[in-house]
């Protein structure tokens, strides 16, 4: 309905350190006719640096949606997920929280720290695909994200 | 994925003033035979009266998601939105606009009051049941949802 007919990239920024499961990520993308252009941060300083475009990450592209991962070196992905949706110039980016952990506790927390959704990562590779393809078919063919007019 | 949420179905509440929209809501929800839990508070006020389980709603169970239409008489979708994101009960309930109006302003502002997702409404029913299908495949199959170990 709207990133579907654009001209430009949908850029998803994926915080993830493990990286088979940023591979699996890549190729469950790359299956989508849509077209995407991934950023990799392996750990919650590197996310920052990116959103903020500090240092080595001035070019950095702004996000349409950011994938995060809960349990990261050097700063976790609840602190990120607070400094985002704290962050008046970085709050209305989507957030999708996609984590191993499935404990009652990350989820209400995440939520109230204004994640727009959590998503708990199955173990499966084809499970993991096809919530992947549900996260696209969702985020890019029926929501509007905040700079959707630049899609067209 | 999440299994523990197919037990007795979801709660949905769709705040909306449209009796053409909330009809065309439940005959989507109803072609797709989901079994959901559809709750409608038709202003702003009477949403906020459920939520805050009030009278005459002082039995009511809180919802697990929230539909929400931004242009209602009184107080409009907006100011529910902010209300619903500044109270520390309910703020973790995911709320998705839905909403015919398109504009960039309306979109970047749901975003920053920390609406969840933000979708347009459709006019036809074919669309109205292809966001059903989108929502229900997303929200009550793939992600987890708060207190959803809680339900029944």
């Amino acid at each position: 309905m709207n990133a579907l007919k654009g001209m430009r990239p949908v850029e998803i920024l994926l915080v993830e350190d493990n990286p088979g499961d940023v591979r699996l990520t890549r190729e469950a993308l790359r299956e989508n006719k849509l077209k995407v252009n991934l950023t990799v941060a392996e750990d919650g300083e590197e996310a920052m640096g990116l959103l903020l475009k500090q240092g080595d990450y001035v070019d950095a592209p702004d996000p349409d949606i950011i994938l995060l991962d809960l349990n990261l070196p050097k700063k976790n992905g609840r602190e990120v997920l607070e400094d985002i949706k704290g962050n008046p110039k970085l709050k209305s980016i989507p957030v999708v929280v996609l984590t191993t952990s499935k404990a009652e506790e990350d989820i209400l927390r995440a939520y109230a720290s204004h994640a727009n959704c959590y998503i708990a990562k199955p173990i499966d590779m084809g499970q993991f695909i096809k919530v992947v393809k549900v996260l696209e078919d969702f985020w890019f063919s029926i929501v509007k994200l905040p700079r959707d007019g630049s899609f067209e | 994925m999440n299994n523990e949420q197919k037990i007795g179905g979801p709660r949905l509440l769709l705040i909306e003033d449209i009796p053409g929209d909330i009809r065309l809501m439940k005959e989507a929800v109803r072609e797709r035979g989901l079994d959901i839990e559809m709750h409608v508070a038709s202003d702003g006020e009477q949403a906020m009266s459920f939520l805050r389980q009030q009278p005459p709603f002082e039995h009511v169970l809180l919802p697990d998601i929230i539909l929400l239409d931004l242009n209602m008489p009184g107080k409009d979708g907006r100011e529910v939105l902010a209300e619903i994101k500044g109270d520390d009960n309910l703020k973790t309930i995911p709320v998705i606009v839905l909403t015919v109006s398109c504009s960039e302003n309306d979109i970047e502002l749901c975003y920053k009051l920390q609406a969840n997702s933000f979708i347009s409404k459709p006019v036809r029913l074919e669309n109205f049941i292809a966001i059903v299908d989108s929502l229900h495949n997303f929200w009550f199959t793939t992600v987890s949802l708060p207190r959803s170990g809680k339900r029944g």
